[in-house]
C-alpha cells in the first residue's frame, strides 16, 4: 500500500507538470541561452562561459536547490531540467500505460481465440507468438523503430505519424504481447475443458457469448496482476529506446532522452541524468512492489512469474 | 528419445525461417515507402536509389529479393554496409564476438555464483532480516534501468572518484584485446561486469529463493530432515539441486538473449564495441544491412541456445523424454 501511495505521488506529481512550468515561469522546451536567474540575491547566468579551453563552450547552471528556481539545474540548452523531469515523466507514463493496456488487450484477444478454438486457429497463432517470442526484446524494438521513425506507418484508417507519441507505444506495447498472451492462452485451454463451460455449452450459448461471459472474468485475476509488472516494465523498456534515440523525439521530452541529454554533462553537470534515473528506479521500484503484493493477494499459487530483461 | 530430438530441432528451423522472413518483412515490405530509399539512407542521390535497387533486386518478387538477401548473408557473405560502401557485413558481426562473449559470460559468472549466495542465505533466515534486506536489494537491482546504472558507474570511477585510491586502477572506457594484454582486458571489463550482473542478480537471487522455499516443503525434504539430517545439509544437497533446474533453463534464455545483442545497453554506455554497439552505430547513421544481419545473427542465436537447452532437457529429464 505505500508502495501504490508512493507511486500515485509520482504520478501526480507528473500531471503537474505544467502548472510547476508555469508556477516557475519556464518553458521546457525552448532552449534560453541567455536568461538570468537570481540565486541569494545575486543574478547568475544560466548558461555560463566556461573558462576551460578556449573558453568558448558554455556550462549550465547546477542545482540550485530552491524550488521553481531551475532546482536541479540546466541541460545544455538552458533549459529547466526539474520542469523537463515532470514532463518527461507525464510523457513516460502516458507512454508506458498506453503501451500496457495495448499489450493487455491484443494478448487477450489472441490467448482467448487460440486457447477457445484450437486447432488450426491455434497452431498459426502460437507459432507466430513463438517466433515473435524468440527475438530479443531491444532487437525487434530497434528493427521496428529504425523502419517506422523516418516516415511512420499508414496501415487502412490508421495513421502513425513519425515522431509522434503513438509510435513508441505501438512498438512496446507490441514486443511484449507473447509475454501476456501465452499464459493467457494456457489458463483458457485448461477453463476450456472445466464443467462450468461445459454446461454452457450444453445449454447452446454461443462461443462468443461463452468467451466474454464465462471465461473473461476467469482469466481478468491474470490481466490485473501482469498491469503493474507491464508497467514497471514498459517504462524500463521506453527508457531504453529514448536512451538510443529511438523513443520519444524531440522536443517532446521522456526521462530516457533526459538521461540522454545529460551524457554530454554527465561529469560536469551530473544531475541532469541522474534525476531522471532516480525518477525511473523509483517509480518502477514501487510498481514492483505492489505488483509483488497484488500477485500475493490474488495470486496464491504464484502461476505468474515475472518476465526478464 | 530421437523423435523428440528431431521433433524440436523441426521446430527450432521453422522459428529460424519464420524470423527471417518477419525481419526480412520488417525492413523491406513495410507499406508506406520504398525500401531502396531506406536502404541508401537519408538524402540519397537517384544514382546510389537505383544502385541499391539493382543490387537488392527489388524490380523481382518478394520471395526472390527473401532468397537473394539471405543467400548474401548466409552463403556468400557478401553483403556490403551502405554508408560505407565495400564494408563487409559479416565479418565485421564475426570481428564484435570476441568483445560481446568477454562480456556477457564475465557478468554470467558474477550473477550466477552471487544470486546462488543471495538466493540461498536468503532462502535459510526466511522471513527475517537478512531475507528481508536482500530480497528489497534485489528489486532494487531489478528496478535500475542498466544504461543509466553504467553512466552512474562511469561517473564514480570515470571521473568524481578516479584519483582516489579505489578507482584510480580503472582505465579509460573501451576493450583491451585479451591476447594484447590479459591484464589491461580484465581491468577494463571489471566495472561493466558488475553493471550488467546486478540486473540478473537481482532477479535470479529472488527466483531462486522461491524454487528453493517451495523445495522446501516437497515429501524428499520431510524424509531428509525424519532422517536426521542438518538444515543445512538439506537446504544444499537437496533442496538447491532441484531449484537450480528452473535456474539454468532461465540461464540459458538470458545467456543467449544476451550474446545475442541484448547487452547492447552495456555495451552503449561503456564504449564496447561488441555486437550491441556495432547495431547500435548502425542505427545512428540509419545503416540497415548491418542493423538487419546482426537482428538476425542475434535471433537465431537465441533459438538455437533455446533448443539446445531444450535438447539437453531430453536428454537429463525422462519425464520431457515421453511427452
Amino acid at each position: 500500500m505505500l508502495a501504490l501511495f508512493c507511486f500515485l505521488l509520482i504520478l501526480v506529481a507528473c500531471l503537474m507538470a505544467p502548472l510547476y512550468a508555469k508556477w516557475a515561469g519556464t518553458n521546457p522546451f525552448t532552449s534560453t541561452l541567455d536568461a538570468t536567474i537570481q540565486v541569494n540575491g545575486q543574478d547568475v547566468p544560466v548558461m555560463e562561459q566556461s573558462t576551460e579551453g578556449l573558453g568558448l563552450g558554455y556550462n549550465p547552471i547546477g542545482p540550485t536547490w530552491q524550488p521553481g528556481n531551475y532546482f536541479l539545474g540546466a541541460d545544455n540548452q538552458g533549459r529547466d531540467v526539474m520542469a523537463r523531469l515532470l514532463y518527461g515523466g507525464l510523457n513516460s507514463f502516458i507512454i508506458a500505460g498506453a503501451a500496457t493496456v495495448l499489450t493487455l488487450v491484443l494478448a487477450t484477444i489472441l490467448g482467448l481465440v487460440s486457447g477457445f478454438f484450437g486447432g488450426v486457429t491455434d497452431s498459426v497463432i502460437s507459432r507466430f507468438l513463438d517466433i515473435l517470442w524468440a527475438f530479443p526484446i531491444y532487437l525487434l524494438a530497434i528493427s521496428l523503430s529504425i523502419v517506422l521513425i523516418a516516415h511512420g506507418i499508414e496501415f487502412g484508417p490508421f495513421k502513425l505519424e513519425s515522431g509522434s507519441l503513438e509510435l513508441p507505444i505501438f512498438i512496446i506495447g507490441l514486443v511484449y504481447v507473447p509475454y501476456v498472451a501465452r499464459p493467457v492462452r494456457g489458463q483458457v485451454m485448461s477453463l476450456r475443458k472445466s464443467e462450468f463451460v461445459m454446461a454452457s455449452i450444453g445449454l447452446g450459448a454461443s462461443s462468443g457469448r461463452i468467451l466474454l461471459r464465462e471465461i473473461l472474468p476467469n482469466i481478468s485475476t491474470t490481466l490485473i496482476v501482469f498491469a503493474p509488472i507491464m508497467l514497471a516494465l514498459n517504462i524500463l523498456t521506453e527508457s531504453a529506446l529514448s536512451y538510443l534515440s529511438i523513443g520519444v523525439q524531440p522536443p517532446d521530452a521522456s526521462w530516457g532522452t533526459i538521461i540522454e541529454d545529460g551524457q554530454g554533462l554527465l561529469y560536469s553537470r551530473p544531475w541532469v541524468s541522474l534525476a531522471p534515473g532516480f525518477a525511473i528506479v523509483l517509480t518502477v521500484l514501487t510498481l514492483n512492489v505492489f505488483g509483488d503484493g497484488l500477485r500475493d493477494a490474488l495470486d496464491p499459487r504464484s502461476k505468474i512469474k515475472l518476465g526478464g530483461s | 528419445m530421437i523423435y523428440a530430438i528431431l521433433r524440436r530441432f523441426g521446430q527450432m528451423l521453422f522459428v529460424l525461417v519464420g524470423i527471417s522472413v518477419m525481419v526480412f518483412a520488417i525492413f523491406f515490405a513495410t507499406p508506406g515507402s520504398d525500401p531502396a530509399a531506406r536502404i541508401a539512407g537519408r538524402n540519397a542521390s537517384p544514382e546510389v536509389l537505383e544502385a541499391v535497387r539493382k543490387s537488392f533486386g527489388f524490380d523481382q518478387p518478394f520471395y526472390m529479393q527473401y532468397l537473394l538477401m539471405m543467400k548474401r548473408i548466409f552463403i556468400t557473405g557478401d553483403l556490403t554496409s551502405f554508408v560505407n560502401r565495400g564494408w563487409k557485413v559479416v565479418p565485421a558481426v564475426i570481428d564484435t564476438l570476441p568483445v560481446t562473449l568477454s562480456l556477457v559470460v564475465g557478468a554470467a559468472i558474477l550473477w550466477v555464483v552471487f544470486a546462488i549466495i543471495i538466493g540461498v542465505v536468503a532462502a535459510a533466515t526466511r522471513g527475517r532480516w537478512p531475507d528481508k534486506l536482500l530480497m528489497v536489494l534485489g528489486l532494487i537491482g531489478i528496478s535500475m534501468p542498466v544504461f543509466w546504472l553504467g553512466s552512474v558507474a562511469n561517473l564514480i570511477t570515470q571521473s568524481r572518484f578516479k584519483d582516489t585510491w579505489m578507482f584510480s586502477w580503472v582505465p579509460p572506457l573501451g576493450y583491451v584485446n585479451f591476447t594484447e594484454s590479459p591484464k589491461g582486458w580484465f581491468l577494463a571489463l571489471v566495472i561493466p561486469w558488475i553493471t550488467l550482473a546486478i540486473l540478473y542478480i537481482g532477479l535470479y537471487g529472488r527466483v531462486l529463493r522461491a524454487n528453493l522455499i517451495e523445495a522446501m516443503q516437497e515429501d524428499y525434504v520431510r524424509t531428509a530432515r525424519a532422517k536426521g539430517l542438518s538444515e543445512t545439509r538439506i537446504l544444499l544437497k537437496h533442496a538447491l539441486r532441484t531449484s537450480l533446474i528452473s535456474f539454468v533453463t532461465l540461464f540459458g534464455l538470458d545467456f543467449g538473449a544476451l550474446v545475442g545483442g541484448s547487452a547492447l545497453l552495456t555495451e552503449v554506455v561503456f564504449n564496447l564495441h561488441g555486437i550491441g554497439k556495432l547495431t547500435y552505430d548502425a542505427l545512428l547513421s540509419l545503416d540497415l544491412p548491418i542493423i538487419m544481419t546482426t537482428v538476425l545473427y542475434a535471433s537465431f542465436f537465441v533459438v538455437i541456445a533455446n533448443a539446445l537447452v531444450d535438447v539437453a532437457y531430453i536428454f537429463l529429464d525422462p519425464r520431457v523424454r515421453e511427452s
